[in-house]
């Protein structure tokens, strides 16, 4: 049985491929909905729609000719495949439902059952008013929605998230309709050979046409999740290339045609209040949406109509059926007299070996032969109970789900806290690096402040130097003097006035100097000084200029020199300052005094 | 998904923020011109220094949209035709604070003659751009209604053309006891304070653009 369906399940794949980008090809073309969102609520929703509205469609399938063999079912479906294959490598508009009731017709022929062209007559009707009804549709939701955006002025932005929920609604509605509607082309014609089944799934029972419904539903979703992506953003986009809120519209137009020519309920609601009941014919999704292109192209003053697609859609009407029809003839002949496959209850004269009783079959009695077959009692069903399988393969899978889950939160966090890590080591590095940096700008500052302070050392000490010098001379000058002291006044020479002149000469500056090198000494130590000040404010001003002296390191021998006092006062005045400073007896004053 | 509502109605509150600001600004840019043809240089200060922080203020809330916008994919179709919008309404507050700026470096030397000139010049060129703002807001909530205020726009932005050009007619043929470095340094501010209106128009053509785009 698998089999022979799979030509009907190869059909509802191509549906699902082809056809769910007239319910999304809009929202994911513009990208307003990710893809992977609407495939998997498209798919839901055409599996319910298939299996909960999918029978309206069939029936009137099957009253058009009821293929009674599941070999001639499958030829029926692989011709329909054949012909839908043809004519979109030909580039021609095709549909499904027109290459499915041409297929059908094709059948017909072969097994001599004679078509009900009263059913025939309702499906070409329903073709017709299917895009025009979807474009009187659109024009009227149009109009409609543009008064509510005008009335209650939302912002665009508002508007966008709204628009955004509404399509994916729309969609939700136009994916149920797609699969209740279409779901007659795909497994229609394997009604009557459906499996006498009633499978419990615990909570609900579907019998073997259900089940059908079901595999087809699920062949289409199949369609929709591997193969509509590419023509969504090709095919989809291009045959609507329309705002979002036109895009709404035309989607929302399109599902209600499908939906109308699919609902049994709303067509006995009809009967009930005295209308003609609803035809449940399945129509070209993709004609109902150029129907509500038109329609609001109409509105718009005939923007968007382009008659080659009008003239397109007549084509595809007269071509696909009776393209479909040739070939499910041919490929029926071909299947029953090769393979001598069976392709029918009904002895063909196509066939050979069938002995053909007559030519003109009892439609009604074969009619009511498959709905016997398909209404059997519940004595013949075989009931077969998946409720505990099914409950146990779905905790299986539960658990399954579950652990992965939890697998992968594990997977992220522990991603999470290695990027997290990474981050601080990174953050660490570039830290270490500018630290680094700040570390070789301070020591080479450093290096050029000792070497500066070096320099003023060494300045210092020449100024020093200088003034020992000097106070030598002077010493010297004195001892000269006491030495022509001693001799007596005639013999007082010119040479000897002249090398006093020139001591004194040189003398003269000393004092000058002293005093510029103490303010010198005042200004490079300032920050030494009132540090000194302020830690120890009872200092007298020569203590103060003694310990900056000893601050340069220099010996008592020269700072007396300096001060011009003698080597034993400088040791007395370095005792008494000692004391001052509280120093202890083991710590040494001038690396006291450095420190400060 | 739940989320979207939010972030469009944080998106909206910030662009209408933006506008706020830009709208302040050319209201400072008016007062900031006046303040310095009456000589009142603190005042004056006080002007530039408001601009200079509304400008600022506006470039990070037009940041911010723009990066919500592409984050979020908001209206994807038109993401970067509304991006420009705002970049380019963004190019207004901008030269309003570039001209109170070089006000301020410049000092030009504006004669009493011409002082009323430069304020109802001012005040044309203002009067543009707070229309295009105007119609920037009318957009993004009934976009049908947009093309009246447009028309407001270009009014002004016209209006704002004859005046410079009589004004700058005024400077070089009347006020013959200006040097030439003068008038053309006149010349130049009248040139300045013309373009706020040129880039309102701008703004103009984009939102009519934009709203045939949206209402294809």
């Amino acid at each position: 049985m698998f089999l022979f369906l799979s030509s009907g399940l190869f059909l509802g794949w191509t549906l699902g491929a082809n056809d769910a980008s007239n319910v999304f090809g809009s929202a994911v073309g513009s990208k307003m909905i990710r893809f992977k969102q609407a495939a998997i609520i498209a798919s839901i929703f055409v599996v319910l729609g298939a299996v909960l509205q999918g029978s309206g469609g069939a029936e009137t399938l099957r009253e058009l000719g009821s293929v009674d063999a599941v070999g001639g079912a499958f030829t029926v479906a692989l011709a329909a495949g054949v012909a839908i294959f043809w004519m979109t490598k030909a580039a021609l508009p095709v549909s499904t439902s027109q290459a499915i009731v041409g297929a059908i017709i094709g059948w017909n022929f072969f097994s001599g059952h004679s078509t009900d062209y009263n059913s025939l007559v309702k499906i070409v009707i329903t073709w017709i008013s299917g895009p025009i009804l979807g474009g009187i549709f659109a024009m009227l939701i149009y109009l409609l929605l543009k008064q509510i955006l005008k009335r209650t002025k939302i912002h665009l932005f508002k508007l966008d998230a709204y628009i955004k929920y509404g399509l994916l609604f729309v969609g939700a509605f136009g994916a149920y309709s797609l699969g209740a509607n279409n779901i007659a082309n795909v497994i229609g014609v394997f009604i009557p050979s459906a499996p006498n089944l009633l499978v419990d799934f615990g909570f609900f029972t579907l019998d073997g046409v259900q089940l059908l419904f079901l595999l087809g539903g699920i062949s289409i979703a199949s369609g929709i999740l591997t193969y509509s992506r590419q023509v969504m953003m090709t095919v989809g986009n291009s045959l609507m290339k329309l705002n979002a809120e036109t895009a709404i519209v035309v989607v929302f137009a399109h599902s209600l045609v499908l939906f109308i020519f699919s609902s049994q309920g709303l067509s006995n609601f009809f009967v009930n209040i005295g209308l003609p009941a609803i035809p449940l014919v399945p129509v070209s999704s993709s004609q109902a949406i150029v129907g509500a292109i038109l329609g609001i192209g109409t509105l718009k003053g005939f923007r968007n109509i382009q008659v080659d697609v009008v003239g397109k859609i007549f084509a595809g009407w007269v071509v696909t059926p009776i393209l479909a029809g040739l070939i499910a003839f041919f490929a029926l002949f071909f299947m029953s007299n090769v393979f001598n496959l069976k392709v029918s209850q009904n002895p063909s004269k196509y066939v050979k070996g069938d002995v053909v009783v007559s030519q003109t079959p009892d439609i009604p009695q074969a009619n009511t032969k498959i709905i016997e077959s398909i209404s059997q009692t519940s004595e013949e069903i075989n009931r077969v109970e998946i409720y505990k399988p099914a409950v146990i393969i779905l905790l299986i899978l539960l658990a399954g789900i579950i652990m992965y889950q939890f697998y992968m939160i594990h997977k992220f966090k522990e991603k999470d806290k290695l990027d997290l890590h990474q981050d601080y080591l990174e953050r660490y590095d570039e830290q270490q690096k500018n630290l680094e940096n700040e570390l070789k700008i301070a020591s080479k500052a450093n290096l050029e402040l000792e070497k500066e302070i070096e320099e003023r050392d060494k300045e210092q000490k020449k100024i020093a130097l200088n003034i020992i010098r000097k106070n030598e001379i002077l010493a010297k000058l004195k001892s000269e003097i006491d030495r022509i002291k001693t001799r007596p006044e005639e013999n007082l020479k010119y040479a000897d006035l002249n090398t006093l002149r020139v001591l004194i000469q040189e003398n003269l500056n000393i004092e000058h100097e002293q005093r510029s090198f103490e303010k010198y000494i005042r200004e490079l130590n300032e920050n030494f000084f009132k540090n000194l000040e302020l830690k120890y404010p009872g200092l007298t001003e020569n203590e103060k200029k003694l310990c900056s002296l000893l601050r340069l390191k220099l010996t008592s021998k020269e700072i007396a020199s300096i001060l011009n006092i003698t080597p034993k006062s400088v040791e007395v005045n370095r005792s008494r300052l000692r004391k001052k400073l509280h120093i202890k007896k083991d710590e040494k004053l001038t690396k006291m005094i450095r420190k400060l | 998904m739940i989320n979207i509502f939010k972030r469009s109605k944080t998106i909206a509150l910030g662009t209408d923020e933006f506008l706020d600001k830009v709208d302040l600004g050319i209201l400072t840019l008016k007062k900031g011109i006046g303040n310095y043809i009456d000589g009142n240089s603190t005042e004056f200060e006080h002007s530039l220094k408001s601009i200079v922080k509304l400008e600022t203020e506006a470039d990070a809330i037009q940041r911010k949209v723009e990066n919500d916008f592409y984050l979020h994919a908001l209206m994807p179709n038109y993401a970067s035709d509304i991006m420009n919008l705002i970049e380019k309404v963004d190019d207004i507050i901008d030269q309003a604070r570039d001209i109170l700026s070089e006000f301020d470096v410049e000092k030009p030397g504006i004669p009493d003659e011409v002082k009323k000139d430069y304020l109802e010049l001012a005040s044309l060129s203002a009067h543009a751009a707070e229309s295009v703002v105007s119609a920037t807001r009318t957009f993004f909530i009934s976009p049908d209604d947009v093309k009246d205020k447009i028309q407001k726009v270009l009014f002004y932005q016209r209006e704002t053309g004859v005046y410079s050009n009589n004004l700058k007619r005024k400077v070089f043929q009347e006020l013959s006891e200006l040097r030439l470095s003068e008038k053309i340094h006149l010349r130049y501010f009248a040139l300045h304070i013309e373009r706020i209106s040129d880039n309102a128009k701008t703004v103009a053509h984009l939102l009519s653009s934009l709203v045939i785009k949206i209402k294809m």
